[in-house]
């Protein structure tokens, strides 16, 4: 039988994502793509697979999945979400392994918007435009350019086994603080006037419900353009913050459309675009102004994290939660590799 | 020939904004394509692909294996070491489009901006030949320059909901062919068989930008077979090779 990923439950928003649909920005084709970039690859690399392969990107409404055939090795990385096997805790990032039946229920937890299932193995979906990257609006990519849903049904190609069975993920480049995000000014700075550059530094900004992975929208002191809001449509890239005429600024995210025509008092340095994503509603921070030299050394940083091999952590009885214990009565053997 | 050196802006630290214009005209964008077809000669490890607009190319990088600093003396040395030529079109392509009201919902209301018949509306629009300036906004859109100062008329008050795929839109100035249902705030003037957009076809995106086009009017009942056969995936429209 061919084991396949099976999903039970899928909250909005859960979709299919890999490194992103690059090669066609200039036919007006969204990237797509993980929205923590880090992340997603710290879950590719601790099961061993290409830090582009294709993972399951996890929203606030959570997923809940379970393997037919053979046991598979999951890792799950991203903001702080509450893992569950069978009804026992889990600590996060954790590299966990699942057999059938047992169910694994990933749910908003303590911190985070988003977080990442990846599969030692391969997720065999037809790429579109060469890519797995769901993006809803033009429906490419996924399971028919559409999010996942209950009974969906994900066959994975030559799956391995990651030693240790269940293991903490040691990534502390993952525990990034969101309170300050560091920025590029510009493109079009000039369309503001410097007092309005001192009010955008100086926020604070909400980040609005009404944010997706499109663009997340910011709530705070609305900013005035000095000669209008409408610019002939140029590029924009990941991270650009856009104002448009009601002076609300909003970031565009993974699924940006590659052209607008707003201006874009700056641009969200690469290395904190991931911690970005991870703010949820209602969380406040504010920009900090960086030179280039400050963005590229921060994006080397970030590549340096991911150079060598990731280190697994078996879990110890001292890590796990009460609850986890108790279950661990019910279902010995759970957790072979420490022994 | 303006030959203004364009300004260098950077768009974070992984994208440069070459901006050759602040404006819409076919000069500034056919510098614009000169620059992206220049560099798409080169072999620069670390550049990851360009996104030519109307007035502007962005070219995204990799900072980590590209330094800025490289970049920018790349694109300086395509700038000063030759006058930039006319990019001539490579293409001229002609898309048929129905103009019927059914499918061109807005064209009497186009008719009652203008001040000009229908008949008329399709003559210009059908009578001009256009450039590619861009594709945006959604996969395959694709905007069209040169449209005939008697069409120019603003924007609806407020957008509409979506409209039908392969829509004709008018608006802003310029012509658009649409791909996707859209909501819009732009006139639907008529609607092409063609898929200016089809995944499993090659080439997937069928005009170039800096390509030529013009539409060819056909009525309701040629659209309908063109339609079908476009359906079954066939390329509907005519291309001629200009050089």
């Amino acid at each position: 039988m061919k084991t396949v990923l099976r999903i039970i439950a899928a909250g909005h928003g859960v979709t299919l994502q890999d490194g992103g649909r690059f090669g066609y920005l200039r036919y007006g084709v969204t990237p797509a793509g993980p929205m923590d970039p880090l992340a997603f690859a710290t879950a590719n690399q601790a099961v061993g697979v290409p830090p582009d392969a294709v993972a399951i990107e996890v929203s606030l409404g959570g997923v809940e999945l379970t393997v037919d055939g053979g046991p598979i090795s999951l890792a799950i990385a991203g903001g702080t979400f509450r893992l569950q096997l069978d009804g026992n805790e889990l600590p996060m990032p954790a590299v966990v392994r699942l057999a059938p039946p047992q169910r694994l229920a990933i749910r908003a937890g303590a911190a985070g918007a988003w977080c990442y299932v990846a599969v030692a193995g391969r997720i065999d979906v037809a790429p579109m435009l060469g890519s797995v990257a769901t993006h809803t609006r033009s429906r490419l990519g996924g399971l028919s350019g559409r999010a996942l849903e209950a009974n969906d049904v994900l066959p994975l190609t030559s799956p391995f086994l990651v030693e240790p069975a269940i293991a903490i993920i040691v990534a502390p480049w993952l525990e990034r603080a969101g309170d300050t995000i560091r920025v590029l000014l510009g493109p079009q700075n000039d369309y503001f006037t410097a007092d309005q550059m001192a009010a955008f530094l100086q926020g604070p900004w909400t980040l609005s419900a009404r944010s997706d992975r499109m663009a997340y929208l910011l709530g705070g002191q609305p900013l005035r353009h000095a000669k209008g809001f409408n610019i002939v449509s140029d590029g924009i890239a990941v991270g650009a913050i856009q104002v448009p005429g009601n002076g609300q600024p909003m970031v565009l995210m993974a699924d940006r459309q590659p052209t607008g025509g707003y201006p874009k008092i700056a641009n969200v340095i690469g290395a904190d675009v991931g911690r970005l994503a991870q703010l949820r509603p209602g969380a406040q921070f504010r920009f900090l102004s960086v030179t280039i030299e400050e963005a590229v050394a921060a994006r080397r940083a970030e590549s340096q994290a991911l150079a060598e091999p990731l280190i697994l952590t078996p879990l110890r009885r001292t890590d796990l939660s009460s609850e986890f214990l108790l279950g661990l009565n019910l279902i010995d053997g759970i957790i072979d590799a420490e022994r | 020939m303006n030959s203004t050196p364009p300004r260098l802006l950077d768009a974070g630290e992984a994208a440069l904004v070459v901006e050759f214009g602040s404006e819409v005209d076919q000069v500034t964008n056919e510098r614009v394509l000169a620059l992206d077809r220049a560099l798409a000669t080169l072999t620069l490890p670390g550049l990851r692909e360009t996104v030519p607009t109307y007035r502007s190319l962005m070219i995204h990088y990799d900072p980590v294996l590209l330094d800025r600093s490289r970049l920018v003396d790349v694109v300086r040395g395509i700038e000063n070491a030759a006058p930039i030529l006319p990019c001539a079109p490579n293409h001229l392509w002609t898309i048929p489009c129905c103009y019927d009201p059914e499918l061109g919902e807005d064209i009497t209301a186009v008719a009652a901006m203008t001040g000009l018949s229908t008949d008329r509306i399709v003559a210009l629009h059908a009578g001009t030949t256009y450039r590619v300036y861009m594709y945006g906004f959604a996969p395959g859109f694709c905007y069209l320059g040169g449209l005939p100062r008697e069409l120019v008329v603003s924007r609806r008050p407020t957008p509409r909901p979506p409209h039908p795929p392969n829509t004709i839109l008018l608006g802003g100035g310029l012509t658009l062919i649409t791909t996707f249902a859209m909501p819009t705030g732009w006139w639907l003037l008529g609607r092409t068989p063609e898929r200016m957009f089809a995944p499993t076809r090659e080439p997937k995106f069928l005009v170039d930008v800096g390509d030529a086009l013009r539409f060819a009017p056909v009525n309701r009942l040629t659209f309908d077979a063109l339609e079908a056969r476009a359906e079954n995936s066939e390329i509907v429209s005519k291309r001629e090779r200009l050089r």
